[in-house]
């Protein structure tokens, strides 16, 4: 019992205190999930205010409904959900609704023409080093915004925030297989750009094969 | 395998969900085609580079207009359910973690 009383509190703790009613609890845990649901909505929205408002929204969110959380997947998963349909309605207001809505787009959403990879390298070092190198967060940012929208959203959802391809497709009310396409064209648009800044060109290969 | 084929493959792989047939076949062509494996690799650095990046620094305030939004919202919500630790609160803007 003792070793139990000394584990850490998860989130899940944390969320099930709060379903009591108890604020303490909640506080804690919107404090945890606060960099995390605020880092989302600021790479969907690319502006401070409205990435603040789109966490407010969720949190509070969090709190109408916080006795629907079922446990069946991770507290931060569930809160991640929440805060990108937040984030995302934002993104569509501001868009204005004659614009677009998000599954409207039909061009690039099939496997045609996909970009085949052309400068293949290994790259001189691991991802985490780079990353803490001073310029590379602004470098790998524009990478991302230099993509399509469409595509865009995707990647950060899936790949960066860690959703799964269900989530995500709920999330942008796209179909799973529109969601896999997209991530597709966004991995391999980003991974051509990126090697070619990181790759080690003295070890660049030819795509010399044709796969049928 | 088709180019079409081997895309599509590409991203389950990638994300190592299930070993499809299609990833099983995959794999195999990956075992004997050298660039394909560096796009492979390439792609997941890719993503562990994003992943890797720092967290946006939180705008100044925020912590403290979100807290007061979020107390207000509970007390409207659950009331004298909890009044310990809804009520104590000083108002002052601040929110204790202790």
């Amino acid at each position: 019992m003792e070793s139990q009383l000394l584990q850490k509190t998860t989130d899940l703790d944390l969320l099930r205190l709060a379903k009591t009613g108890d604020f303490s609890a909640f506080q804690q845990l919107v404090e945890v999930l606060q960099p995390k649901v605020y880092g989302l909505a600021f790479r969907i929205l690319r502006q401070a205010q409205d990435a603040e408002d789109a966490t407010q929204q969720a949190f509070l969110a969090l709190v109408e409904h916080i006795e629907d959380f079922r446990e069946e997947s991770s507290v931060a998963s569930w809160v991640m959900k929440i805060a990108s349909n937040h984030a995302l309605k934002i993104l569509r207001k501001k868009r204005g609704l004659s614009v677009v809505s998000m599954s409207d787009w039909s061009s690039g959403d099939s496997y045609q023409d996909m970009p085949h990879p052309e400068f293949i390298a290994p790259w001189s070092e691991p991802p985490d080093k780079i990353a803490q190198r001073a310029e590379v967060q602004q470098e790998i940012d524009k990478a991302l915004l230099e993509l399509d929208e469409k595509y865009r959203l995707v990647f950060i959802l899936r790949d960066v925030e860690g959703l799964s391809v269900r989530e995500t497709a709920e999330a942008m009310e796209l179909t799973e297989s529109t969601v896999k396409v997209r991530l597709l064209r966004a991995r391999l648009a980003l991974r051509e750009r990126l090697t070619r800044k990181f790759g080690d060109s003295a070890q660049a290969m030819l795509p010399d094969h044709k796969h049928s | 395998m088709t180019c079409e084929e081997l895309l599509k493959a590409l991203n389950e792989y990638v994300d190592g969900v299930q070993l499809t047939e299609i990833c099983e076949e995959f794999s195999e062509h990956l075992a004997g085609c050298n660039p394909c494996q560096v796009v492979v690799d390439n792609i997941r650095q890719t993503i562990s580079l994003y992943r890797a990046g720092k967290p946006y620094e939180l705008p100044q305030g925020f912590q403290e207009r979100l807290q007061s939004t979020l107390q207000a919202r509970w007390e409207e919500k659950f009331g004298g359910r909890d009044g310990q630790s809804v009520n104590s609160h000083s108002g002052n803007g601040t929110w204790s973690t202790e």
